[in-house]
Parts: C-alpha cells; sequence; structure tokens
C-alpha cells in the first residue's frame, strides 16, 4: 500500500516539476509548482514526518507560492516569445546523460550508515511534532535563533527594496 | 517498505529538472521558482535519511530550509519588483548592468 502511495507522489511530483520548468506562462509555472509542493508534502508523510508535512502545506503552499503568484499577478507578465536559453539544447544531452549517470550511482548504493537515536517506534510513541519539538530547543537552538534573525533581516531588506522611491531623480527613464 | 534508494532517486530527478530550469529559463520568476524546486528535492533527501538511519536532525535541517526559502523568495520578489520598475522586464539576460 506504501509502495502505491510513494509511487503516486513520487510520478506526480517529477510530472509537476518538469510541468514548473517546462510550461510557457508564468502563472501555469505557478500552478504546477503548488502540485509539485504538495505532492513533495505527501511524501513526507509517508516518511513519518508529520510536523514537516504541516510546515510544507502551510508555509510553502500557504506562503511562499502565494507570495510567487501575488508578485506574478502585480507585474502583469507577457509571455515573452524567446522564453529559454538560446541554446538550451546543448543543455539537454548533458543533463539527461548525467541524471542517468546519477541514477545508476544511486541504486548501486546500498546507503548503510550510522544509525541515529530516534528509532522510528520511539517517534511515534509520543508523536513527530513532540520529537522535532524537543531536538530542536536543545540541540538545535542557536541555528533556531539564527534563523530567526536571518529572517528579520530579510523581512527589513525585502521591505527596503520594494519600497517605492521617494523622489523621482531627473535621470529617470519614465 | 520503499526503498531509500526510491526516495534519492526522486529527489535526484528533481534536483536535476530545477537545475536545468535554472539554465535554460530565462524569466527571473521562473528562475526563482526552479531554485524552489531543488530546495525541495534537498528536503525529500534530508527526510528521507533521517527517517530510515533513525535520526531527527534531517527533519529540524529540513525545518531550517523552508525558512531559508521563504526568506529567499521574500528578498528575490523584493528585488524582481525593483528591476522591474527601473526597465520594464524580467529576462535574466538583459539584467547586464554588472557585468563588463
Amino acid at each position: 500500500m506504501a509502495l502505491v502511495f510513494f509511487a503516486y507522489f513520487a510520478l506526480v511530483s517529477i510530472a509537476a516539476g518538469v510541468l514548473t520548468v517546462a510550461l510557457k506562462h508564468p502563472v501555469h509555472c505557478g500552478l504546477a509548482l503548488l502540485a509539485l509542493l504538495l505532492h513533495v508534502s505527501g511524501l513526507f508523510i509517508l516518511l513519518n514526518a508529520e510536523f514537516l508535512w504541516a510546515v510544507q502545506v502551510v508555509v510553502y503552499a500557504g506562503a511562499i507560492l502565494v507570495l510567487y503568484l501575488f508578485v506574478l499577478m502585480l507585474l502583469n507578465l507577457k509571455t515573452d516569445e524567446r522564453y529559454f536559453h538560446s541554446s538550451f539544447l546543448y543543455f539537454l544531452a548533458p543533463a539527461s546523460l548525467g541524471s542517468l549517470y546519477v541514477l545508476f550511482l544511486l541504486f548501486k548504493s546500498p546507503f548503510k550508515g550510522a544509525k541515529g537515536d530516534a528509532p522510528i517506534t520511539a517517534v511515534l510513541q509520543e508523536g513527530d511534532t513532540y520529537a522535532v519539538g524537543i531536538k530542536m530547543f536543545s540541540d538545535y537552538l542557536l541555528q533556531f535563533e539564527i534563523v530567526g534573525v536571518f529572517l528579520l533581516g530579510a523581512i527589513i531588506g525585502a521591505i527596503v527594496l520594494a519600497k517605492t522611491p521617494k523622489a523621482i531623480d531627473d535621470a529617470g527613464e519614465r | 517498505m520503499v526503498p531509500l534508494s526510491a526516495y534519492v532517486a526522486v529527489s535526484a530527478v528533481l534536483f536535476i529538472t530545477g537545475l536545468l530550469g535554472v539554465l535554460i529559463r530565462r524569466n527571473f520568476i521562473i528562475v526563482l521558482m526552479s531554485v524552489e524546486i531543488m530546495l525541495n528535492a534537498a528536503n525529500i533527501n534530508l527526510v528521507a535519511f533521517s527517517h530510515y538511519l533513525d535520526s531527527m536532525a534531517g527533519q529540524l535541517v529540513a525545518l531550517f530550509i523552508i525558512a531559508i526559502a521563504a526568506g529567499e523568495a521574500a528578498v528575490g520578489l523584493a528585488i524582481i519588483i525593483v528591476v522591474f520598475r527601473g526597465k520594464i522586464s524580467t529576462n535574466v539576460d538583459e539584467m547586464n548592468l554588472l557585468k563588463w
């Protein structure tokens, strides 16, 4: 059963990723990105990461994607006649060859490694959110604070950048 | 039981799709969307290893990646608005002010 769900989420997320890159109209690309994000969150559920699923749906699909769509609608772009790089066919062959090689290597590797201290049964006892919270506010507290300061800087930077300039200088193009 | 290499393969395919998008698309907003695809591929990888190797660290790093993606989107879109205000274009080929 898990295999069926995995196949569905994996195939749809890959298809949505390809559509995001290949579609012509930017709004369609944004909607394909929405499908990608939701299906990736389905993969998180299969991996017992419920908290990350919620964060993915709320933050990515709910906030970041709406920001993208808002800017797309605000700018009112017309589709360019030339929307790919002029020599993009030269990129395609090396990319597909490289991805086939990477896939070959990945399927060959057994991926054995040192086991950590959070086995699945113990995590499921208390719930994933509990485990994430305990870990985040004990071992990863410094990183948490750094991310907080980073987000504050990003907010201030975005406001300063997007603010309308006060006076139109004489060299303005309009 | 789905093997770990299947998750890693999905992540690799998504990452290469995003990388290709960054390389061949010329619209700045879609280049940023491709960056989001690559960040999601990295997230799948981190969560899959976190699940299969019984560690919580991967999920926490994935959370931090989501936070940083939010900041990146905000600043990147603000830059797009500033550039669009001056040049009426979001084509990355026409943004060559810093080139010499």
